[in-house]
C-alpha cells in the first residue's frame, strides 16, 4: 500500500494537476512547493505526451509548450527527487501509457517507486487493460489508480472493488478543461462506489471555482484540478507559483 | 495476462478512456449479433452491388505488363467504387450498424479526404449528421474532397492541434465521441484503433480479397502469386489479404509511405521505422522518439501519413505472413505518372506507392506469375499536389 490514503486523512482532498516542464522544470518545482504550502493534499504530476487524446485545448497546449522546452520523462525523475528533499505528501503521475510503455514498463515503474511516487493516473488504460501495468506496480508498490465516467454504470461495481489509492471520478463526458456546470448525478455514481469499496472518491474534469469544489467535495472525497490552473500557469509562465499558491488556498479552504 | 479480447498476437487490445468503454462493448455486442444476420447481410450486399457498383472490375493490365515484361498485372479497380475508393465498403457497413444501433449521428477523421467523402455520402444516403474531422494541412491539400463533403451535407472540422495531419484527426474525434456518445457512433476508417474497430473494419473490407480470389480463378484459373497494397493504417491492404492468409504461397505485400526516405526524419513508414507502443486505442508499432512522443511523420499522401499501423497488420509482419515494403515520394509520383500514362488509369497517390513496388518485382518474374495491385482509389484529388511536386501550380 502507498501513501495515498494520507491524502484523505486531513478532511476533504484538494488535488491540483500540473504539467511538469510547463513553462520549464523550476517553474513546475515552485508551482508545487507552492501548491503544498498553500494545503494541498495529493499532487498529480502530469508528464506530458505528444497527443494526449482525453486532453481538451488548454492542457493539449501545456503538454506541447513543455516538450517544446525540452523536457523528457528523465529529467522529471530527476525533478521528483528533487522535490522529494522537503515534500511530504503523497505525489502521483499523470502520464498516457505509450510514455510508461515506451520508457520499459518495469524500469518506469521502480524507477517512480526509487524517487517516492505513490500512484499512476493512466487515463487510456481501462479496467480491461490494467494488467499491462498492474503486476510491475504490484511489485514495487505504486498504486495504479482507476478512474470512473459517466458512463461507467454497470462497470462500476467492477472497477471499484479492485481498485486501488482513490478512484478518479470523471465528472463529465468528453475531455478536461473548465466546465461552467457539471450535469451527472455524481451522488448516485458513488453510492455505487461505496457500496462496493471503502476507497477514497476524488472529482476531477470541470472543476474551476470554490463553489463548485465544495460541491463535488461534499459528495465525494475530494477535488482534482487540472486545466483551471495550468490556465494559471499559461497566463503568469514563471511567474506563476504565487497564483498558484494562492488559488490553491482558496480552493482548499472551499473543500477542506 | 494482458486483455485477449480484439488481440492479433501481441498486439490491438482497447487503451481508451473508460469514458469509452461501454460505447466499444456496446458496438461490439451490435457487431457480433448483426455479423451473422441475413437480414443485415443482404441489406448490405444491395448497397454494395447497386450503390456502391460492386463487385470491382479485376482488370488486366496488358500495357504495363508488356512494358514491364514480367509477372502479369491485375489491377484491382477499387477506384472505380462509388465515391472513388475502397473507403466506402467499410462506410457502408458501419452506418448499416450505426442506424440499427439507433445512432443518428457519425463522427469519422479523414486525411486524404477519402473515408470522410465516403462517411459523408453514407450519410447522406441514410439520413444521418455528419461530422469529419481533417488535419488543418490535410484541408488544404485536398480541398476538392473538402467540398465534396460540405456539398454532401457534412460539416468539416479543420484540426489545427499537433502536426494538422491524419493522427491528430484521428485523436481529434476520439475526443468528439467522448463528449457526445448516445446518439453517435464514430465510423473509423481504418483496421486501427481499439477492438472491435480493426477487426470490424478488415470484415468489412475483406470484400476486396474475396472477389480478387472468385475473379482470378475465373480469368487465370490460379492463386495470385503477389497481392500487392499501399498501407497506412491498413484497410484496403488487409481487405486484399484477408482471404488469402491461409493461402501461404501468396505473397503478401504492404507497401509503406517513406516519405523523403526511411532514413530521414521526413518518412511514415511504420514497420521500417517504428517500434512497438501503445496509440489510439491499440498496441502495435509506432513512429517515436526515445521518450514514446509519436513522432511528426510525413508523406506526400495524406492517406498513408500516418505514424501507426493497424495491429493485424503488426501480427502478419512479426509472424512473417506479410512482408511491408517503404515506397518513397519519388517513386510513388512516377509511379502515379507511369500508371496514367501506360494504362489511362490515374490512381490514388496513396495507391501508387503499390504500384511503383510492382514495377520494382514484376521485370524479374516469370510470365507466368500474377500479381494483383489493388488500386485503393482514384487520384483525381492529387493532381494539384503532384503538379505542385513537379513544380507546376494549376491553381486557378
Amino acid at each position: 500500500m502507498s501513501n495515498i490514503h494520507k491524502a484523505f486523512e486531513n478532511g476533504k482532498a484538494f488535488i491540483p494537476f500540473i504539467t511538469c516542464g510547463d513553462p520549464d522544470i523550476n517553474t513546475t518545482l515552485e508551482t508545487v512547493r507552492a501548491a503544498v504550502e498553500a494545503g494541498a493534499d495529493l499532487i498529480e504530476l502530469g508528464i506530458p505526451f505528444s497527443d494526449p487524446t482525453a486532453e481538451g485545448p488548454v492542457i493539449q497546449a501545456a503538454n506541447l509548450r513543455a516538450l517544446k522546452g525540452g523536457i523528457t520523462t528523465d529529467k522529471i525523475f530527476s525533478m521528483v527527487e528533487d522535490l522529494r528533499r522537503d515534500i511530504k505528501i503523497p505525489m502521483v503521475f499523470m502520464t498516457y501509457a505509450n510514455v510508461i510503455f515506451s520508457y520499459g514498463t518495469e524500469k518506469f515503474i521502480s524507477r517512480a517507486h526509487e524517487i517516492g511516487i505513490d500512484g499512476l493516473i493512466i487515463p487510456d488504460l481501462p479496467f480491461e487493460e490494467k494488467e499491462e501495468f498492474l503486476p510491475a506496480c504490484h511489485k514495487y508498490d505504486v498504486d495504479l489508480i482507476s478512474m470512473i465516467a459517466p458512463t461507467s454504470e454497470n462497470r462500476i461495481a467492477m472497477i471499484a472493488r479492485e481498485a486501488e489509492g482513490f478512484l478518479y471520478i470523471v465528472s463529465s463526458l468528453g475531455v478536461t478543461g473548465t466546465r461552467s456546470e457539471i450535469k451527472t448525478d455524481l451522488a448516485k455514481i458513488i453510492e455505487a462506489v461505496r457500496k462496493n469499496s471503502k476507497i477514497p472518491c476524488a472529482i476531477g474534469f470541470g472543476i474551476s471555482t470554490p463553489e463548485q469544489a465544495k460541491k463535488m467535495a461534499a459528495i465525494s472525497d475530494g477535488a482534482i484540478v487540472g486545466s483551471a490552473i495550468i490556465k494559471i500557469l499559461a497566463k503568469y509562465g514563471t511567474q506563476a507559483p504565487r497564483y498558484v499558491g494562492e488559488y490553491v488556498k482558496a480552493m482548499k479552504e472551499a473543500v477542506r | 495476462m494482458t486483455n485477449p479480447k480484439g488481440r492479433f498476437g501481441i498486439h490491438g487490445g482497447q487503451y481508451i478512456t473508460e469514458t469509452l468503454m461501454n460505447a466499444v462493448i456496446e458496438l461490439e455486442e451490435a457487431y457480433n449479433h448483426y455479423k451473422d444476420d441475413p437480414d443485415f447481410n443482404s441489406e448490405l450486399t444491395d448497397l454494395f452491388n447497386n450503390y456502391a457498383g460492386r463487385p470491382s472490375r479485376l482488370y488486366f493490365a496488358k500495357r504495363m505488363t508488356e512494358d514491364l515484361g514480367g509477372a502479369k498485372i491485375y489491377l484491382k479497380r477499387e477506384d472505380l467504387n462509388h465515391t472513388g475508393a475502397h473507403k466506402i465498403n467499410n462506410v457502408l457497413g458501419q452506418a448499416l450498424l450505426a442506424k440499427k444501433m439507433g445512432k443518428t449521428r457519425l463522427i469519422a477523421e479523414t486525411g486524404a479526404g477519402q473515408h470522410g467523402v465516403a462517411t459523408a455520402t453514407a450519410a447522406a444516403l441514410m439520413n444521418m449528421q455528419c461530422v469529419v474531422f481533417m488535419g488543418v494541412e490535410d484541408t488544404q491539400r485536398q480541398a476538392l474532397n473538402v467540398y465534396r463533403m460540405k456539398l454532401l451535407g457534412s460539416e468539416v472540422v479543420p484540426v489545427e492541434t499537433g502536426t494538422g495531419t491524419l493522427k491528430d484527426a484521428v485523436s481529434e474525434a476520439m475526443r468528439e465521441w467522448t463528449s457526445r456518445i448516445s446518439d453517435t457512433h464514430y465510423c473509423l476508417g481504418s483496421v486501427m484503433g481499439p477492438h472491435p474497430f480493426p477487426t470490424i473494419v478488415r470484415d468489412f473490407q475483406a470484400v476486396i480479397s474475396r472477389e480478387i480470389k472468385s475473379q482470378l480463378l475465373e480469368l487465370e484459373n490460379k492463386l495470385p502469386d503477389v497481392i500487392l497494397a499501399c498501407v497506412g493504417g491498413g484497410s484496403n491492404a488487409i481487405g486484399s489479404f484477408w482471404h488469402f492468409i491461409n493461402d501461404k504461397d501468396v505473397r503478401l505485400i504492404g507497401c509503406e509511405a517513406a516519405g523523403r526516405g526511411v532514413d530521414t526524419f521526413e518518412t511514415a513508414a511504420t514497420i521500417a521505422t517504428g517500434r512497438l507502443g501503445i496509440f489510439h486505442g491499440m498496441k502495435s508499432y509506432f513512429c517515436q522518439d526515445e521518450y514514446g512522443q509519436i513522432a511528426p511523420v510525413y508523406s506526400i499522401s495524406a492517406g498513408l501519413d500516418y505514424p501507426g499501423i493497424g495491429p493485424e497488420h503488426a501480427h502478419l509482419h512479426d509472424i512473417g505472413r506479410a512482408e511491408y515494403v517503404p515506397i518513397t515520394d519519388e517513386e510513388a509520383v512516377n509511379a502515379f505518372e507511369y500508371l496514367a500514362k501506360t494504362e489511362g488509369i490515374i490512381p490514388a497517390i496513396e495507391s501508387a506507392h503499390a504500384v511503383a513496388h510492382a514495377m520494382k518485382i514484376a521485370p524479374s518474374m516469370n510470365k507466368d506469375k500474377v500479381i494483383v495491385i489493388t488500386i485503393s482509389g482514384r487520384g483525381d484529388k492529387d493532381c494539384t499536389a503532384i503538379a505542385r511536386y513537379r513544380g507546376e501550380n494549376i491553381n486557378e
